[in-house]
């Protein structure tokens, strides 16, 4: 490989690692031997290359691409001029002349209709060299993304394009319907050009490295909705993952070794061939492992909105290891969200889809518990077996509403354990508001879980080897 | 027993394993598929010409009904390989993956032994290859000619059973105590794919390659579709692809596969309908969505009511 390339790549993979990817040596070197493999001067080729070696979580595919595009760009400046491209116009100073957005608007709109990926990327790369440009300062240029959608604006090109794809007696029904679904797809595309195009064209001014480091940005806005930098989910992430991992080999380990099934005639013959085909030692198939039924019920109101990021964080990591997880939420009333969290899914959008989309607030978006208790037991009357472990997080703070305790009552009682974890500080339990003094006894334990820390010793207690 | 004066031999020095490319290029990858009946996108074209040109395994992981399965079926009737395919359950354990003893014959073995026969004779006999049933894991490495050994849906199964593919799959090898080490004669072409219903172990990811399979982009589902039932009319199969698109950026309890859009264009193709309109639609819901829930959902959000 020439060196150039090497440099490169290793330069791609240091911003991959500063991205959250972990990337192992191994898997570098693997990425060296694949690169070597295709055709480096079709990009795709290398782009997929990379991606086998180095990305091997969905979530992350976003970072991987961007990131890509940043160190290895189709192009340099305006490029080449392709066939088809608008040429801009030169003032007296040789720079391009102001371009009247309305002509890019029209062919935009055309593109669009046609739903041909490669013209509405294509567009959106002149798109940006037209009007993307702003003198941030005297002598330095910038580019933005907002500027080019500010005139472009292609939403409003909706109407147009929904008149040109459907007749005027389709409209308002199904066909409608569709349509606006193609539409909408396609303008994202074109929204998506435009932010690559722009990155592409800030790291060639300012030094691919300072643009690097602000592309994982987006992925940071999202989770950042309920609180914690991106540095403290990343640190929290690393300690819940492996948590959950142990939680869920322990679960299944302990049950092997103390519990012998019934006879397992197989083995017990094959062993008994040592023994000239007497059965001296007999052999026991191993009980089934217990399959680790959890249920958490979480708060998700905002007096606890810290912690139930942080809860919310330990149910999608006991989701990627376990099938059998169910999660509830409840504000004032309780909803399940266990589907929210499908493995691999981006934590931060799983988070915000629970907020807007669950069923959560019933009365005034107040935390009650006893009206949770009471529609967990009413609705879900399935969820609660005495399998099951039920988990409930929350700070037991009601608003001086009724407690639910029958409610609570019956669910312990029908759960084979039930945990609460409460993120605050064990001396203020049962002040003000506080019902905890009441569920503390209806629950088998309930303990202070603030930090990653508190929660480690409750899985090691709760699961002594 | 072997006798205690003899020096345990020095164990062999494992023969390494052969990687025998099939493809010429990401192209000819691409044609080769085509030709298997599977269209291939460059993703898709490079990543498999990348696990058979570097020999390693590739991990294909995406939601259900999206063609993983499929892809390698595609691999093995193009490259003319004979496909063995491990189907993971919970459960599944070394027995049922890599090999066994067929203790039953051992059992008649010794019974059959005349009293004159030596110990040591029957001992060496009864551990030898006749009394050894390979699973698929120990079939596909131990096979001379081009194999593609399909390891489906990885996540079903338990977390020990990747502790078990590591070996395989990182060495091509299997140790079995009683008869030594088998190295691949040449490398076996793995496909492991999973519906990541978990996330699997990051030491099984590091020696794969990966390739996320997702449901294609409308131009793509809309080639397969004419491919695959090439009477439809292209006006129709592009309404069918819309509409199926549109139903999985719904929230549903399970998303049309490439197979039911496949189904839907058939069966609208069937009633003699040339056009996908609000009461085919409705009437014909039931071939997309198998949900009753799912189906209310998109009557309501489709206004097809």
């Amino acid at each position: 490989m020439t060196g150039g390339l090497l440099d490169r790549e290793v330069e791609f993979v240091a911003a991959l690692r500063q991205a959250g990817l972990a990337v192992s040596s191994a898997e570098t070197v693997d990425a060296t031997r694949a690169v070597l493999a295709v055709d480096l001067l079709d990009r795709e080729s290398v782009r997929a290359a990379f991606a086998a070696a180095l990305c091997k979580r969905p979530a992350h595919r976003r970072s991987f691409d961007a990131l890509f595009d940043l160190y290895f760009p189709a192009r340099i400046g305006d490029g080449a001029p392709a066939e088809g491209d608008l040429a801009p116009e030169l003032d007296e100073n040789g720079d391009p002349a102001q371009v009247d957005p309305r002509l890019l608007r029209e062919l935009l709109q055309q593109a669009l209709l046609d739903g041909d990926p490669e013209t509405i990327a294509r567009l959106a790369r002149q798109a940006v060299a037209m009007l993307g440009r702003a003198d941030s300062q005297p002598g330095r240029q910038s580019w933005f993304t907002y500027r080019v959608l500010r005139q472009l604006n292609p939403d409003t090109l909706i109407a147009a394009l929904l008149a040109a794809m459907l007749g005027e007696d389709e409209r308002g029904g199904f066909a409608e319907k569709i349509a606006r679904q193609t539409i909408s797809e396609r303008i994202r595309q074109f929204e998506q050009a435009v932010e690559a195009e722009v990155r592409r064209r800030l790291a060639e001014d300012r030094g691919v490295d300072q643009i690097a480091k602000n592309v994982v940005k987006p992925l940071a806005e999202q989770v950042d909705f309920l609180r914690a930098s991106r540095d403290d989910l990343a640190e929290l992430r690393r300690q819940v993952y492996p948590l959950a991992r142990r939680l869920a080999t322990r679960l299944t380990a302990r049950k092997k070794v103390d519990q012998q099934g019934r006879l397992d005639f197989r083995r017990t013959v094959r062993a008994s061939l040592a023994t000239g085909g007497v059965p001296l030692v007999t052999h026991h198939k191993p009980k089934k492992p217990h399959k680790p039924e959890l249920v958490v019920l979480c708060d998700v109101s905002g007096s606890v909105s810290s912690f139930a990021h942080f809860t919310l964080m330990l149910v999608s990591a006991l989701r990627e290891q376990f099938s059998k997880v169910r999660a509830f939420a409840f504000i004032d009333t309780c909803d399940e969200v266990t589907r929210y969290f499908t493995p691999g899914l981006d934590l931060g959008s799983a988070m915000a889809r629970v907020v807007r989309e669950a069923d959560l607030v019933w009365f005034d978006g107040h935390s009650d518990y006893g009206h949770s208790f009471e529609v967990l037991v009413e609705r879900w009357p399935d969820a609660i077996t005495p399998k099951t472990s039920l988990l409930v997080l929350g700070d037991g703070r009601n608003n001086y509403r009724a407690t639910g305790s029958a409610a609570l009552k019956e669910l312990a009682a029908r759960a084979r354990h039930t945990y609460w974890l409460n993120p605050e500080p064990r001396h203020q339990w049962g002040s003000g508001d506080s019902a905890t003094a009441m569920y503390a006894d209806l629950v088998d334990e309930m303990v202070e879980c603030r930090n990653a820390e508190q929660l480690t010793a409750f899985v090691q207690k709760l699961l002594p080897v | 027993m072997p006798d205690p004066a003899t020096p345990i031999a020095p164990l062999p020095t494992s023969p390494v394993s052969t990687v025998q490319p099939q493809f010429a290029s990401v192209a000819d990858v691409r044609e080769r598929l085509g030709t298997a009946g599977y269209l291939a996108d460059d993703a898709i074209a490079t990543t498999v010409f990348l696990a058979d040109r570097l020999g390693k395994p590739l991990l294909i992981e995406g939601p259900a009904g999206v063609g993983k399965t499929e892809l390698s079926k595609a691999v093995a009737s193009c490259t003319g390989a004979e496909m063995i395919r491990l189907q993971c359950y919970e459960g599944l354990d070394e027995a049922r993956a890599l090999y066994e003893w067929n203790y039953k014959k051992q059992l008649l073995r010794i019974q059959a032994a005349r009293a004159d026969d030596a110990w040591e004779a029957t001992h060496d006999d009864i551990f030898s290859e006749e009394f050894l049933l390979a699973r698929p894991l120990l079939s596909a490495i131990r096979r001379d000619g081009a194999t593609v050994l399909l390891v489906d849906e990885v996540d079903k199964a338990d977390v020990e059973v990747e502790g078990l593919l590591l070996e395989v799959l990182s060495d091509f090898q299997v140790t079995i105590p009683e008869l030594g080490t088998i190295v691949a004669a040449r490398r076996p072409f793995v496909v492991l794919t999973s519906n990541a219903s978990r996330e699997l172990s990051e030491a099984l990811k590091r020696r794969c390659l990966y390739l996320h399979l997702d449901y294609p982009t409308a131009e793509r589902e809309k080639a397969i579709v004419l491919s695959r039932v090439p009477e439809v009319p292209e006006k129709l199969a592009e309404q069918v692809v819309r509409t199926v698109r549109a139903l999985r950026a719904m929230e549903l309890k399970k998303a049309p596969s490439i197979a039911e859009t496949i189904d839907w264009a058939t069966t609208l193709l069937a009633l003699g309908l040339d056009t996908l309109d609000e009461a085919a639609a409705a009437a014909t819901l039931g071939v997309v969505l198998k949900h009753v829930s799912d189906q209310v959902r998109a009557v309501n959000e489709l206004k097809l009511s």
